[in-house]
């Protein structure tokens, strides 16, 4: 192997700097769930009947899947069985009750953002973000709430929605998806701790981009955040989702589930950049990651663009999709996934195609490095009733070293003769004579490899928040950067 | 500036091939000795395969190539310690006989990030974007690019002549003590092989040098050489003044190829 190989792999054999654990009280039950664990999860949140009885039912079809041996296993991942009776359902910090503002927020929790580089407290100020934490399973902080209270925005934690605001949760929580959709959809919709819900009044744009910030803490907990959000006729929102997490030897699920609904002329434009534990260098430990996120297009000319970063997680099990309902609907899919070490990722969308002249977009880029996995799979479906609409597909991979690998699987399903389809794909590797082209002009291989590797994803991260496209470059360049020899 | 002493260099060898010595490798050069000083130009001509660019190539630190013996001092340094950036910042400058594509990369960012990594190295600020812009249109008129090849992904789409002026654009830019161009008269249309030239004359200073690898007399019509040498299997087979080149273009390798026979 060369020296330039060589190099690329030791800057891609980094470890994790965001691991650490904060040490705050939990107020904890002990593993394992049945009825009672979600009955007790329900009353913790002094929830109404019709919700206990929707997490009862979510839960008695998960507990047939379960029994069925239905979990999901034609993803390109592998890990060893899940025992779903190890896991802690519930976790909330101690001093949890109602905050008024930051200052009453424990401040062992502050300083863990701290470390994270993304304090609350200059994020107040900083480039006018609103964010709601989310410590663990529960919400304790809420800023800038005054100022979308104005406009007409709610942004609040899920528990608190389903107190303030029951009718509009009854009425869309699970209308995206349903707990039937899926083995970890199910599971969350029965033992979902908090998250976050927006809602976006007729015509209402909101005067900020909203931003959560997740974290998995206490050991052995499984997170499962339940996020919702509704824009109204002519709304707009822009929804910013960031997470790291401590290190840890166990592996964490976290199995979110994502609805986002948009009516006439709406739009809703959801960015993540997700950075949990990957696991060590030998592939122990880390996040597995099985989210279930889908939009709903409902209305006429409404648009939904999700864009995501995804470079954490020992596993990342992910499909952002949308379905267009409405004519003249838009949905669009921006990724970079990134893989190194051990870390697997199986990632993509799914179009859906219903509404006439309805268009979708998919621009996925794939990392690999180290000994990573990654695979884009993706599905778009244009039903019969889809007159004259058009996808746009982008796949392509970059591969660093010669032990990681990329897969491609896009399903194409077309039903209406009118469809136009397009589909690009590329597989690279950065080679050797890119690498000694940059050094011979004087840059070293580590900002080589940088350059390439930002310019590769340079088309999704136009599509981000400018203070998140640089938290992600950042990113890319901390998952890949090492010592240079 | 730059002296070259007995310099061996090959690659690890595919078994059986012939060539190939005790320690499993192919020589390509095979003793090579070379002086220039600060002010000159040399010319090197040779046939195809001879070891140009591999001569090229192991100056620049390419790891491809092994050193099995010979020495290279360059501005009173050991070239051969270096690691091919710490080359390029201390003024030695290739211009690639292929340059390569980089996909995705804006070709004003890697130039932009090329000067100031020299910068940097020269304790000079690094030039913001700004300036860094000024600067690099005065150079881009001077080899006749359109700025719209700044950007363009580094190389992609250029054809075989602009991607020569993007060499000596960057040339320009970077301002080297020692250049060496690998052919980039090559595949230039009569215009550009004068615009190339004219950047060429335009870089030569009293204390810098420059090698020039070619096949042709042409460019040696405008950038006059103090010496020409010959390279033939590896090693440098003759010298001379600018009458070498000029005899060269007319009657071929083979006089000095069969002289070497007979002289065996
Ligand atoms: N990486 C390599 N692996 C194997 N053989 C090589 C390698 N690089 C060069 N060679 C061989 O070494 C010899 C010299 O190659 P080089 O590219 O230096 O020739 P050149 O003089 O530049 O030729 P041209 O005029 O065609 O550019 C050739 O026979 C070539 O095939
Ligand atoms: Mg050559």
């Amino acid at each position: 192997m060369s020296d330039e190989l060589k190099t690329i792999e030791s800057i891609t054999s980094q470890e994790y700097k965001y691991g650490f654990v904060t040490d705050i009280e939990q107020e904890t039950i002990p593993p394992g769930l049945d009825e009672d664990v979600v009955r007790l999860i329900s009353a913790k949140k002094s929830e109404p009947d019709w919700l206990l009885e929707w997490r009862l039912k979510a839960f008695r079809h998960w507990t047939k899947l379960q029994a069925a041996g239905a979990e999901p296993t034609w993803a390109k991942v592998k890990y060893p069985p899940i025992d779903y009776q190890k896991i802690v359902y519930y976790a909330a910090p101690k001093s949890m009750p109602a905050l008024s503002s930051l200052d009453e927020v424990d401040p062992k929790l502050l300083e863990t953002y701290a470390k994270l580089g993304i304090p609350l407290e200059e994020q107040k100020q900083l480039a006018g973000v609103a964010v709601d934490a989310v410590f663990d399973s529960v919400s304790v902080a809420t800023t800038f709430k005054e100022t979308l209270a104005e406009a007409g925005v709610i942004f609040c934690p899920f528990s608190e929605a389903v107190q303030k605001y029951p009718e509009l949760v009854r009425k869309y929580l699970g209308s995206v998806v349903p707990y039937t959709d899926n083995f970890f959809a199910a599971l969350n919709s029965a033992v979902f701790s908090d998250g976050s819900f927006v809602y976006l009044p007729k015509g209402v744009r909101s005067p900020m981009e909203l931003s959560t910030y997740f974290r998995i803490n206490a050991a052995n907990t499984g997170q499962f955040e339940r996020t919702l959000i509704i824009a109204e006729e002519g709304a707009y929102v822009s929804y910013l989702e960031g997470c790291t997490a401590p290190m840890r030897d166990e592996n964490q699920l976290h199995a979110a589930v994502v609805e986002l609904i948009v009516l006439d002329d709406a739009e809703i434009k959801y960015s993540t950049v997700q950075n949990w534990y990957p696991g060590d260098k030998n592939g122990v430990g880390g996040i597995y990651n099985f989210v279930t996120k889908r939009g709903a297009c409902r209305g006429d000319r409404s648009k939904i663009s999700w864009t995501q970063v995804e470079t954490g997680s020992a596993i990342t099990w992910k499909y952002p999709s949308c379905i267009l309902q409405g004519d003249d609907s838009i949905g669009e899919f921006y990724s970079v996934a990134l893989t190194n070490n051990y870390q697997q990722a199986d990632t993509g969308t799914k179009m859906i195609h219903l509404g006439k002249r309805t268009r979708s977009t998919i621009i996925s880029k794939g990392i690999s490095a180290g000994k990573g996995q990654n695979t884009y799979r993706g599905q778009v479906k244009i039903m019969p009733g889809a007159q004259g609409a058009r996808n746009y597909s982008q796949c392509d991979s970059l591969l660093i070293g010669d032990q990681c690998s990329a897969h491609t699987f896009p399903y194409i399903d077309v039903r209406n003769a009118s469809a136009q389809m397009e589909h690009e794909a590329s597989t690279s590797r950065i080679g050797e004579d890119q690498i000694f082209y940059c050094r011979q002009r004087g840059i070293s291989t580590e900002d080589a490899v940088s350059m390439i590797v930002n310019g590769f994803c340079k088309d999704v991260f136009r599509q981000l928040p400018m203070e998140f496209a640089v938290e992600a470059t950042k990113l890319l360049e901390v998952s890949l950067e090492g010592s240079v020899g | 500036m730059l002296d070259i002493v007995d310099l061996h260099a090959g690659t690890a060898a595919t078994a059986g091939a012939p060539g190939t010595n005790g320690a499993g490798m192919t020589e390509i050069l095979t003793g090579i000795n070379l002086h220039i000083k600060a002010g000159e130009v040399h010319a090197i001509m040779g046939p195809n395969g001879s070891g140009k660019s591999t001569l090229a190539q192991v100056l620049a630190g390419r790891d491809t190539y092994e050193v099995t013996a010979g020495s290279v001092t360059y501005k009173g340094q050991d070239l051969l310690a270096l690691s091919p950036e710490d080359r390029a910042r201390n003024g030695l400058f290739l211009s690639f006989q292929y340059p390569v594509v980089i996909p995705g990369v804006n070709n004003i960012y890697l130039l932009q990030a090329s000067v100031n990594a020299i910068r940097k190295h020269r304790q000079q600020e690094p030039l913001d974007a700004v300036d860094f812009l000024v600067l690099v249109r005065e150079k881009i008129a001077e080899v006749q690019l359109d700025e719209s090849f700044l950007h363009r992904p580094v190389n992609e789409g250029f054809s075989g002549g602009e991607k020569k002026r993007n060499e000596i654009l960057q040339m320009l830019l970077l301002e080297p003590s020692l250049a060496v161009l690998d052919e980039t008269d090559s595949g230039l249309d009569i215009d550009a092989l004068k615009v190339i030239a004219e950047g060429v004359n335009r870089y030569r200073r009293a204390d810098r040098a420059l090698l020039l690898i070619t096949h042709y007399q042409r460019l040696l019509n405008y950038v006059e050489p103090d010496r020409v040498h010959v390279l033939m299997d590896g090693r440098i087979v003759k010298s001379g003044g600018p009458e070498l080149a000029r005899e060269l273009e007319a009657g071929g390798y083979a006089p000095i190829q069969e002289a070497l026979a007979a002289a065996r």
